[in-house]
């Protein structure tokens, strides 16, 4: 009796951390875009989720406007911001030291996580999609209809951006600039324009991104804690790997999932924060460059 | 710092290196411990002394930062724990020992060099922003454990109260008097600053900046000089930690989280990567930017806003402020408000003429 719970919880534990893996693949699908065309480190790329969420909120419940308008303003106010920063922030800071562009994000993170509660208001506000709460049954596992929806909208986009970087002239044209930014430069590629645009794209990752984690756990200023989980995921999967991206996620949420059933009984809560980055240290001293990145990083 | 001199007619490596280049130095230096020793704290209240000893731990920490981030060109996102490492051993040791505080001072620094050192491991195979990420992770680990481990953090709340540091039957229960007990430690942090980087192991620090490889050649052992940088980083850290501790007379996880990181970070890129003063201005520009703030929004915001939004503006005013700030010394002045005061000190230098 005792064991056949013990494997229905493993299970269950399981199947959970893939789905919110792959919520957290969508989120870092945003961080490895940018590094991926521009080798900037986004350090606000949870802040981006949060702005994009309260963005949602905001039109949603504050001004009543139905889900769908709410969300085409949040994905074009999020492009917007994506050029935009890349333009008056960004832009100034190529071939500047890495801390430049790490304390830069930081900044910016600082920024938006005094402006969103400033203007729309420090309390949690939940963010209803038109999804049915009851979990679906199948067998041994159970499934919130939320997170079915996240990993579905997650395999969605990272299968539509692996063919935007492998078929389309965009994607191709991005990768010629993540590989050499000065021959794309001569083969006559915007290479300045490209950077606006693969920002904009982590604008339109993240609001996505924003839609499902508000559904989830609520809008406020706390939402922006998904960033966190970022770093785990794209150090195991590769910085600059979309492939890399879902692995990463999937390892994430499988282990802070099993961690957290296991060990927080004993410990009291908060392995899930914890156990991501230990895996992610011991993938740094083995293998920093993930399990799908480049092998370009630099030996000391 | 503030003088003016006549042509530079340097002949030799020591007057070169000197601390004290012109002897006018030695007068302003000497003018400027009179003046923080003797007339401040007799011409100001509790209040502001209170504020001028934030300033002064902020600006050791600061100091510890600047010399792994500045001088070695490590980037560390962990400081925060550094210092929390050092607060609870000495809580533990102040508590459990009831050791004197010089013991539990240079325990809380030690304990904080061995840990940083253990977390600037990863430094040696990575560099740039897979060490940021990997501070990062010792950030939270030290956190989490801290938190965690209640042999460590002395159960609920994770707070452990500390006696005030005493000096023979004397007890610093005053902020005039922890104002003296600080500014000590700050003097002593200024000066070993100034001495470390112009010594043999500072220029080795910055032969490790400037470029790793080249340093390896010429005879530098990089596996231990980046060691060293991240103990000495996470000394100053962990003494601050104490001082801080000694300060609010208790041991708080929550003082050191990953925002205290980011505000040091911002306080040696604000005043200037590489460079002490430039330290001492970033510690007293972000320590004093929220109260500023504070008094600001409270004597002009009740004319604009009600007194719900005044409170809500504050608290969110900091936080953009300081993020609009960090980018825009990254963008217009890299290298901070250290080169401000040094654009100010030349123009003077040769007014009336341009140059």
């Amino acid at each position: 009796m005792l064991e056949w719970v013990d494997w229905r919880f493993t299970l269950l534990l399981l199947s959970n951390g893939v789905l919110i893996g792959l919520m957290y693949s969508l989120v870092a699908l945003g961080f490895v875009l940018v590094y991926k065309a521009t080798d900037a480190i986004n350090f606000a790329q949870g802040e981006f989720v949060m702005i994009a969420g309260l963005i949602v909120v905001g039109f949603l419940n504050l001004a009543g406007l139905p889900l769908w308008v709410s969300l085409v303003i949040a994905l074009g106010a999020m492009i917007g911001f994506g050029f935009g920063l890349e333009r008056v922030v960004l832009r100034k800071l190529i071939g500047r030291p890495i801390i430049a562009i790490v304390m830069a994000t930081i900044g910016l993170a600082a920024i938006l996580r005094g402006l969103g509660p400033m203007t729309i208001g420090a309390g949690t506000k939940p963010l209803a999609l038109p999804i049915p709460d009851e979990p679906v049954i199948a067998g041994p596992f159970f499934f919130p209809p939320i997170q079915l929806v996240g990993g579905a909208v997650s395999l969605l986009f990272l299968a539509g951006f692996g063919w935007f970087f492998l078929k389309s002239r965009k994607g191709i044209a991005m990768r010629a600039v993540a590989d050499n930014q000065q021959v794309a430069m001569a083969m006559g590629i915007n290479v300045e324009r490209y950077f606006g645009l693969a920002w904009a794209m982590a604008g339109v990752v993240s609001a996505l991104g924003g839609v499902l984690w508000g559904n989830l756990l609520g809008v406020d200023v706390n939402l922006a804690l998904v960033g966190f989980k970022v770093f785990p995921v794209v150090i195991l999967g590769g910085l600059d790997s979309i492939p890399g991206a879902i692995v990463g996620g999937l390892i994430v949420g499988i282990v802070e999932n099993v961690a957290a059933g296991y060990i927080d009984p004993y410990v009291g809560g908060g392995t899930k924060d914890f156990a991501p980055y230990v895996l992610m240290i011991v993938a740094l001293m083995i293998r920093p460059y993930g399990i799908f990145g480049k092998r370009m990083i630099e030996r000391v | 710092m503030i003088h003016r001199e006549c042509g530079v007619l340097k002949t030799t490596y020591e007057a070169d290196m000197a601390l004290y280049p012109l002897p006018i130095a030695k007068y302003t230096v000497g003018a400027l411990l009179v003046l923080f020793f003797g007339v401040v704290p007799l011409a100001l209240d509790d209040y502001y002394l209170s504020i001028l000893n934030l300033v002064a731990i902020a600006i050791v920490g600061a100091l510890g930062l600047n010399i792994l981030v500045g001088y070695t060109g490590q980037v560390s996102i962990g400081h925060g724990a550094f210092m929390s490492v050092g607060a609870y051993t000495a809580a533990n040791f102040a508590t459990r020992l009831d050791a004197p505080w010089p013991v539990n001072l240079l325990a809380g620094g030690l304990m904080a060099a061995a840990v940083g050192a253990v977390v600037g491991i990863p430094s040696l195979r990575i560099k740039g922003l897979y060490l940021a990420i990997a501070t990062l992770a010792g950030q939270l680990i030290i956190e989490w454990t801290i938190n965690h481990v209640t042999f460590i953090s002395g159960g609920v709340q994770a707070s452990i109260e500390v006696a005030r540091p005493r000096i023979g039957s004397y007890v610093l229960s005053s902020h005039r008097s922890m104002y003296f007990f600080l500014l000590t430690f700050v003097v002593i942090a200024i000066v070993g600053t100034l001495n470390l980087v112009r010594s043999r192991i500072g220029r080795a620090f910055v032969a490790i900046r400037d470029r790793d490889i080249a340093a390896e050649i010429i005879g530098i052992n990089i596996f231990r000089y980046k060691l060293l940088a991240f103990a000495i980083s996470s000394f100053y850290a962990g003494v601050a930690g104490v001082l801080y501790t000694y300060f609010l007379g208790i041991a708080n996880y929550e003082q050191f989280q990953i925002v205290v990181s980011i505000d040091y970070l911002a306080m040696i890129i604000i005043g200037g990567l590489g460079s002490v003063l430039g330290s001492i201005f970033g510690a007293i520009f972000i320590t004093l930017l929220p109260i500023v703030i504070r008094i600001a929004m409270e004597t002009f915001g009740g004319m604009l806003f009600e007194q719900q939004t005044v409170l809500n503006l504050i608290a969110n005013l900091r936080l953009m402020l300081f993020g609009v700030l960090i980018i825009v010394f990254l963008i217009v002045e890299p290298e901070g408000l250290n080169r401000l005061w040094r654009n100010i000190r030349s123009y003077f230098r040769v007014w009336p003429f341009a140059y």
